[in-house]
């Protein structure tokens, strides 16, 4: 390669394409591999072709960049982070049921290479960490929490559009290394000194450090704009006290995404210097040493699990209570309980490494921690039976993500009971028992919960439901599809069955193997089932429509305002008198009424922020992934040049008049007294257009 | 009526497939089943009761969360008769004890935990009549070479190890983290380069057990496996023997050809063995003084501390015997010895069969 090639493309050679390395072997394991690797740039070379022509073709560029992608509407900045979540997911998902096929097959060997399945678990891992999970809670977060505490915004419109777009580069940096390969192999926690450049010289590690980086930057920025918009922004007479369970449980979140997340990028930026510039930070040699990275790792990593499984916590609390047609149960001992484990979440990283040779001490202390927080996680789930008790349970979707939750949860709590026994940990740990134990818990817990809040507030957003049948068998497929591809996998890990390994010589791991290849595909079914799903309630959303607000006869105040809500949420800020607020005013007949006045509403101004730190960050890590110095340079001017040049920014703001305002909120309301108001009964019928009948304690309904 | 009397019958007939499950699963822990379910030494047997205690008392607090959410569900249906207060929020004795059981339980957890942990240190020395013997592991590439200091021989893609008595393992890496694990036997431990692991273990009988990588370390992470075998004391002795007899030193070609990336068959083809059986043993006669501390150090190894000149073997390659028909290969030792065998590679190989099956898939 030339001077001037290698100037402008660094190390970016033809190599990187998935399917040069099957041009030049012909062995049918390399051809196979590489027709793999080969469908799936493929598949993201033509998806992103197909949504550029799709949207040309309708017209919709400047509707797309004008109400979307500039929008500072957090609603909107929501929608975004769930659709990018959603389409990691799927291709998260393909990846699993690809490793699921192989080690069915992979008694002596199979059909994959080891470097294939290591991409293969280091990308299913991170991407559903950091760009499934993450975008998904961040996204449900953003959308419902200011609405919940009676806010036109978060605090920082701009900063969470940069947010964003941070996640977006990350999302899209991992898609890339699809069509220029390879990712890292070195799994989701990449751990050094494997990830060093001795042992790892290629592209790969690189790709995660700053996809994994472009993440918890947007992580970080994410928490401090909840904290401060719960700190700052809630709705007169709303006290802390009053907060409805999921905000409490999004600030709780929050907390710990800004203590949680700076380790991680600490980590991986050491790593990155260990790398770029000959340092020796977790080196074997000149005095580095791994045991810094593997606990900078973890002080990241154990909150983070309770990041991903607050925010689920606070969603069941709502469903619970809204499909109970109850109030929730010992809400100021859940916030207790939920506060119990943000903080004790800080306390037990280290339950993660027992084996790696400290003292008997050392582990007993962390491994007593972390059953500590096994209370308060076990008074939740109790508070939850309590609150569907004495209720009238209906048994909608998201109750049917919910109750799932809780009888699997339980399980998954009592395996991570077992891995937290430091003595029984000896035995498990780095075995297929612990990938089924987290699985327990993120499937369960994390995944359930989002699929539940989308079920839930999907009208909210949209002004139509979902479809009921296909949420159903999608919420039945992930709730079968979960047990049979994880129950063997605590089996195997009992017989001793690493993780992560391509292939395996026990013969008795082979039926276990093929059941949970079962449920991989069930998973998939279940992924199809959500598609459909989404593609039905658009069909019918006319029918379905929901406009008035309140389809599920709900509690708290995001469902007090329009479906879906205007801009600026409340055309008059609500004023707070109690929990469950909503509630409160239609058993007091006060729901809906018109207020005395209205006045102008400031709504913070579109702006090119995010879309810019977001392409900017997208061309630095891909430019440091290939050592192409001139686009990094380029990339960092240009990023400093936006931040200076926001400064002088002047139109920050927009004004909507009090006119417009009233003109808008009195059509809907006029709107809304015309809706008969049903019972729940019909919840699920199209005679439910989101106004609900009061409810009349004792009543049977 | 009818409606709810079928109803119970259902949950009847669902406890009671409830409970089918733990039985399925404790069937899969049949004789058959590897890894500690199927304990071979103090270790294992210790951490599988731990497992359960742990899950007995972890069930006070599941099992009524499973019972009780369908009954709940049912009770409580949209459509049922059961009482409806929906203001209702709190009770003071419900919160006590949904407090009180799980922190009663973590207590005796703690406690339990607490002895535990300290009991199973893996560095604690396992006590018993006989003095541990000791041996030093160092990880490579998808291999593992073990080192007898106190005989002064090495082997590779065997763990020969006496039945009924003590083993003290130092562990260290030459290349990035592994984990070192007999699930038969009992712990894992983290292996790190320039860092000294330990590890106790001990096997209750003769028999071959499967060793394993349990942190992955790149292509071929899932070829690094090793067959411990826990011979009679004779049949150690006979080992030992034999390998100072055939085995080559371990020299610095021999040495540079082990650093390289590559699994034991990959190894021993490059040293020119026999690789027809994977699971063969190499053996090396002579280990360089203080190798595995020159390596946990990271500084030069000594190698004219090594006599290359044993009086049996010359260091050619070829000289090497491995013998895949005497005692490495499971199909011949668990009929007979090879009838070239001597004497005391009889009885090393003379393991019972019954045991071995153990572990042997």
């Amino acid at each position: 390669m030339s001077d001037t090639t290698s100037l402008i493309f660094g190390r970016l050679g033809w190599d990187a394409l998935p399917f040069w390395s099957m041009l030049t072997d012909h062995s049918w394991l390399s051809i196979i591999n590489g027709v793999i690797a080969t469908g799936a740039a493929g598949m993201v070379v033509l998806g992103a072709l197909a949504a550029v022509i799709l949207v040309t073709w309708l017209g919709k560029w400047r509707y797309l960049w004008s109400e979307w992608l500039t929008s500072p509407d957090h609603k909107k900045i929501g929608i975004m982070f769930i659709v990018i979540a959603l389409v990691m997911l799927a291709r998260a998902i393909v990846e699993a049921v690809f490793m699921r096929a192989q080690q069915a097959v992979g008694l002596d060997s199979g059909f994959l290479t080891a470097e294939h399945f290591g991409q293969l678990f280091t990308t299913h891992g991170t991407i559903m960490v950091f760009f499934m999970a993450m975008p998904f809670l961040t996204g449900i977060i953003n959308y419902v929490m200011p609405l919940q505490i009676g806010a036109r915004d978060l605090s920082f419109p701009v900063l969470n559009q940069v947010s964003l777009g941070l996640t977006a580069a990350g999302a899209a940096l991992v898609m890339i290394s699809l069509v220029l390969a390879p990712f890292s192999i070195g799994g989701w926690t990449g751990y050094p000194p494997f990830t060093e450049l001795a042992r790892n010289p290629g592209a790969g590690v690189d790709y995660w450090i700053w996809a994994v980086t472009l993440s918890t930057l947007s992580s970080t920025l994410t928490g401090v704009n909840f904290a401060v918009t719960i700190f700052k922004k809630r709705a007169p007479g709303m006290t802390l006290m009053r907060m409805p369970l999921f905000t409490w449980t999004a600030l709780c979140t929050a907390i710990l995404m800004i203590f949680g997340m700076p380790p991680l990028t600490v980590a991986t930026g050491l790593l990155a210097l260990d790398r770029y510039l000959d340092f020796h930070m977790f080196t074997t040699d000149l005095g580095g040493n791994m045991m810094n990275y593997v606990n900078l790792f973890w002080a990241f990593g154990h909150p983070e699990v309770y990041i991903l499984i607050l925010p689920p916590f606070g969603i069941f609390s709502e469903v619970f209570a809204t499909f109970s047609g109850k109030r929730i149960y010992g809400y100021k001992i859940l916030v207790i309980a939920t506060m119990c484990i943000a903080v004790l979440s800080f306390t037990v990283w280290l339950h993660h490494f027992f084996t790696m040779g400290q003292s008997a001490h050392i582990n007993a202390a962390f491994g007593i921690a972390t059953m500590l927080i096994g209370i308060p996680t076990g008074v939740k789930v109790y508070d939850w039976m309590l609150t569907m008790y004495r209720g009238r349970i209906r048994l909608s979707v998201p109750m049917v993500y919910a109750i799932g939750f809780i009888m699997l949860f339980v399980l998954g709590g009592m395996t991570g009971i077992i891995l937290a026994t430091p003595s029984v940990d000896y035995q498990v740990h780095n075995s297929l028992f612990l990938v089924a134990h987290f699985h327990n818990m993120l499937i369960p817990g994390l995944l359930f919960g989002m699929l539940s809040a989308t079920n839930f507030w999907f009208p909210k957003a949209t002004g139509f439901r979902l479809e009921e049948r296909w949420g159903y068998r999608a919420a039945f497929c992930w709730i079968i599809g979960f047990m049979l591809a994880f129950f063997p996998l605590y089996v195997l890990g009992m017989m001793g069955m690493p993780r992560r390994s391509v292939a395996y010589f026990e013969p008795q791991y082979v039926p276990w193997m093929i059941v949970a290849g079962i449920g991989a595909l069930a998973i998939l079914c279940a992924l199809l089932c959500l598609l459909i799903q989404l593609w039905v309630s658009i069909r019918d959303r006319h029918t379905n429509n929901v406009f008035a607000g309140d389809p599920w006869d709900g509690r708290t105040l995001e469902w007090s305002t329009a479906s879906p809500p205007p801009e600026y949420n409340f055309p008059v800020i609500p004023e707070v008198h109690s929990l469950d607020a909503f509630m409160t005013e239609k058993e007091g007949g006060r729901a809906w009424r018109v207020p005395d006045h209205y006045g102008d509403i400031e709504m913070p101004a579109n702006s090119v922020m995010g879309v810019v730190i977001g392409l900017t960050s997208l061309a630095m890590a891909f430019g440091l992934v290939w050592y192409m110095w001139w686009l990094v340079i380029a990339a960092g001017v240009i990023t400093l040049a936006a931040i200076v040049g926001r400064g002088f920014v002047r139109h920050t703001h927009r004004i909507i008049s009090a006119d417009e305002v009233r003109t808008t909120h009195e059509r809907w309301l006029e709107r809304l007294r015309q809706t008969a108001p049903i019972d729940r009964s019909r919840e699920q019928s199209t005679d439910n257009h989101g106004r609900a009948m009061p409810p009349v304690e004792g009543a049977v309904q | 009526m009818s409606v709810s009397g079928r109803i119970e019958h259902f949950l009847r007939q669902g406890s009671r497939y409830v409970l089918l499950i733990p039985m399925l699963l404790l069937s899969g822990c049949g004789s058959d089943m590897p890894g500690f379910m199927n304990p071979q030494g103090p270790i294992a047997q210790a951490q599988r009761h731990h497992f359960w205690v742990v899950i007995a008392l972890v069930m006070v607090v599941v099992i009524p969360v499973i019972i009780q959410t369908p009954l709940i569900l049912w009770r409580y249906r949209y459509r049922g008769h059961a009482v409806y207060r929906p203001k209702w929020d709190m009770s003071r004795w419900l919160d006590i004890i949904m407090w009180a059981v799980p922190l009663l339980i973590v207590a005796i957890l703690g406690v339990y935990i607490w002895r535990q942990t300290h009991e199973l240190d893996p560095y604690r020395s396992i006590a018993s009549d006989k003095p541990p013997l000791e041996i030093q592991v160092v990880g490579y590439d998808w291999k593992w070479l073990f080192i007898y200091p106190d005989q002064g021989i090495a082997t590779m893609g065997q763990l020969v190890i006496p039945a009924d008595r003590p083993i003290a393992l130092e562990l260290t890496s030459a290349t990035v983290l592994q984990s070192f694990f007999i699930p038969a036997l009992g712990s894992q431990i983290d292996v790190m380069n320039r860092m000294v692991t330990k590890l106790h273990l001990e096997a209750d009988h003769p028999g071959r057990f499967e060793g394993k990588n349990m942190q992955y370390n790149g292509e071929g992470f899932h070829h690094q496996r090793f067959i411990t075998r826990a011979v009679e004391d004779n049949a150690f002795d006979a080992f030992v023997a034999r390998t100072r007899r055939q085995g080559r030193p371990l020299d610095q070609d021999t040495y540079a050809i082990i650093a390289d990336k590559g699994d034991n068959r990959e190894t021993a083809r490059a040293l020119g063995l026999d690789t027809s059986d994977t699971d063969a043993v190499i053996r090396f006669s002579q280990v360089p003084e203080g190798l595995f501390h020159t390596i946990m150090g990271g500084s030069p190894i000594d190698w004219s501390a090594l006599n290359v000149a044993p009086p049996q073997l010359g260091t050619t390659r070829t000289s090497v015997v491995q013998t895949s028909e005497s005692d490495q290969s499971s199909s011949s030792e668990s009929t007979s010895a090879a009838p070239e065998s001597s004497e005391p590679e009889s009885a090393e190989s003379s393991s019972p069969s019954h045991e071995r099956k153990e572990a042997q898939p």
